[in-house]
């Protein structure tokens, strides 16, 4: 997965911290990301064609999934990374 | 992964009196993705010109005004300061309405160019309006410009063309002798002829015999909107004029086209390159009529303001000719709104006398010339136009409603003589 942020902002912040809640307790080796600020590397924004920050992109497994946004909406969040709410260890969530 | 580092809020100075000072130096400076991408491009080719193509595009998702209101003020700014000059285009939901979706787009630009495709009546006319120009002067309003397939975007300044164009005193043959006596000697070189009269009067055979009344080093162009290319080659084969001969040449060119094809707009660019390529020293348009067909008044008029002072800077004599509605007498709208450009008007009319149909001609106006005041019989015969004897005690032919008068024996018999 890749984060794209633009530099260090309440919302970059929470775009990080909320991705962190979700996938807290799974293992390091589950996933892969990497936090990209599109101000020191714009090419790469470019090459992924990135409008509007935080993105997030799972690129693998495919089908690849963008979701726009400081990703608080853990619902949404999970389905777009086609993650079942019971399949992630711990705490229940009430929606 | 790398921890970005907090950073100071960098303020962007706008240049705007009084918004920099109240809001503490200026707009927070632009750290956002779009214009770090932005300046990444400019940087990565050195680019000195930019265009966004088009904002819709890129602020279409954004629900929340502020953010776009705030970013679009960020990215005028910023694209200000690094020194290129850019283009942003921006769509429109309606021709006459806001200027730009958000409401904010013409405020942070220096220059706004509106462009309008409006439909008026039945047929689509695209307009070029500068709202606004910031430091020089330009001209306002709306102007109508086409797209065409090699030039792109070609504009049509008509309300700017001015009245500067030479005029002579050389004159040519209109075709026939007796024509040319009536205009004091023929058509002036540069001169915007108009023949007005109702179908049948024979405007198509005068256009047709002003091509033929062409000297041999002189080239013809015939703009046709009403027959074809065949129908136009018999009819003149009919009256004595070989168009065939002539075009093979090369003294004549022959355009024919359906005026609704395409617009006013186009029709006027696409002349315009004929004349410019062919050189001709005559121009027949036939008809005006034809062409006013499914126009709006107004580009109707721009059309033909454009077309004859087109003409006149290339010192070329131009035929039209124009319909009138109505069978006897009258005028028409189109005569309305090119008299005052036309230099000559020749009016062909019906003229009912005791139960048969002739033709008058007459010379309504000649600028800068003497010429005949009397309504000349006009017939038409298979080697064709032939001006004849004035009607000469007949009045009310201009209204539609000729009075035969009797006149007494003496001058009768003295006009009989006067004619032999």
């Amino acid at each position: 997965m890749k984060l794209f942020i633009a530099g260090r902002s309440p919302r970059s912040d929470s775009a990080v911290e909320n991705l962190r809640q979700i996938l807290a307790g799974s293992s390091e080796d589950d996933f892969e990301l990497t936090v990209i600020d599109v101000l020191e590397n714009p090419q790469l924004a470019e090459d992924d064609f990135i409008l509007a920050t935080p993105t997030l992109i799972k690129v693998a497994p495919t089908p690849i999934r963008r979701i726009i946004g400081d990703l608080s909406d853990r619902t949404s969040l999970l389905r777009g990374l086609d993650i079942r709410e019971n399949a992630l260890p711990g705490e229940h969530t009430t929606t | 992964m790398t921890a970005p580092s907090h950073r100071p809020v960098l303020k962007l100075r706008t240049g705007i009196t009084g918004f920099d000072a109240i809001s503490n130096g200026g707009i927070p400076q632009g750290r956002t993705t779009l214009l770090a991408r932005i300046q990444h491009a400019i940087d990565k080719v050195g680019a000195s010109r930019v265009s966004i193509d088009s904002l819709g595009a890129i602020f279409g998702k954004f629900d929340n005004h502020h953010v776009v209101r705030g970013e679009l003020l960020r990215i005028s700014v910023t694209l200000k300061k690094t020194g290129v000059t850019s283009l942003m285009t921006v769509e429109r939901n309606q021709e006459y309405g806001d200027i730009a979706r958000h409401g904010i787009e013409e405020f942070v630009a220096d220059n706004v160019i509106i462009l309008r495709n409006v439909l008026e009546a039945e047929s689509r006319r695209r307009t070029m309006e500068i709202l606004k120009f910031r430091g020089t002067d330009h001209r306002k309003g709306e102007h109508p410009f086409s797209i065409v397939a090699d030039g792109g975007i070609v504009g049509v300044p008509l309300s700017t063309v001015k009245l500067n164009h030479r005029s002579s005193h050389i004159r040519v043959s209109s075709g026939s002798n007796k024509l040319d006596t009536m205009c004091g000697g023929g058509f002036f070189r540069d001169s915007i002829v108009l023949i007005s009269g109702a179908t049948g009067t024979g405007k198509t055979l005068m256009a047709t015999s002003f091509i033929g009344g062409a000297a041999e080093n002189e080239r013809s162009l015939f703009f046709a909107f009403e027959e074809s290319r065949d129908q136009l080659f018999r009819n003149a084969d009919g009256w004595g004029v070989d168009f065939k001969q002539m075009e093979e040449e090369g003294r004549l060119k022959v355009v024919c086209t359906y005026p609704e094809t395409i617009g006013l707009e186009e029709h006027l660019i696409e002349m315009k390159k004929v004349i410019t390529r062919f050189k001709p020293t005559r121009i027949a348009v036939d008809s005006l009529s034809a062409l006013e067909r499914g126009a709006t008044p107004k580009s109707f008029r721009e059309f033909v303001i454009g077309l004859t002072s087109f003409i006149k800077q290339q010192e070329i004599v131009g035929v039209f000719t124009s319909v009138t509605p109505t069978l006897m007498g009258g005028t028409s709208i189109t005569e309305a709104h090119i008299s005052t450009v036309t230099d000559t008007i020749i009016l062909l009319r019906y003229v009912e006398l005791f139960g048969e149909i002739s033709r008058g001609i007459a010379v309504l106006k000649m600028r800068g010339s003497r010429h005949e005041k009397e309504i000349r019989e006009f017939n038409i015969d298979h080697t064709g136009m032939h001006v004849g004897k004035p009607f000469r005690n007949i009045t009310g032919i201009l209204t539609g409603n000729p009075q035969y008068h009797q006149i007494p024996e003496s001058e009768r018999l003295q006009e009989m003589f006067e004619d032999v």
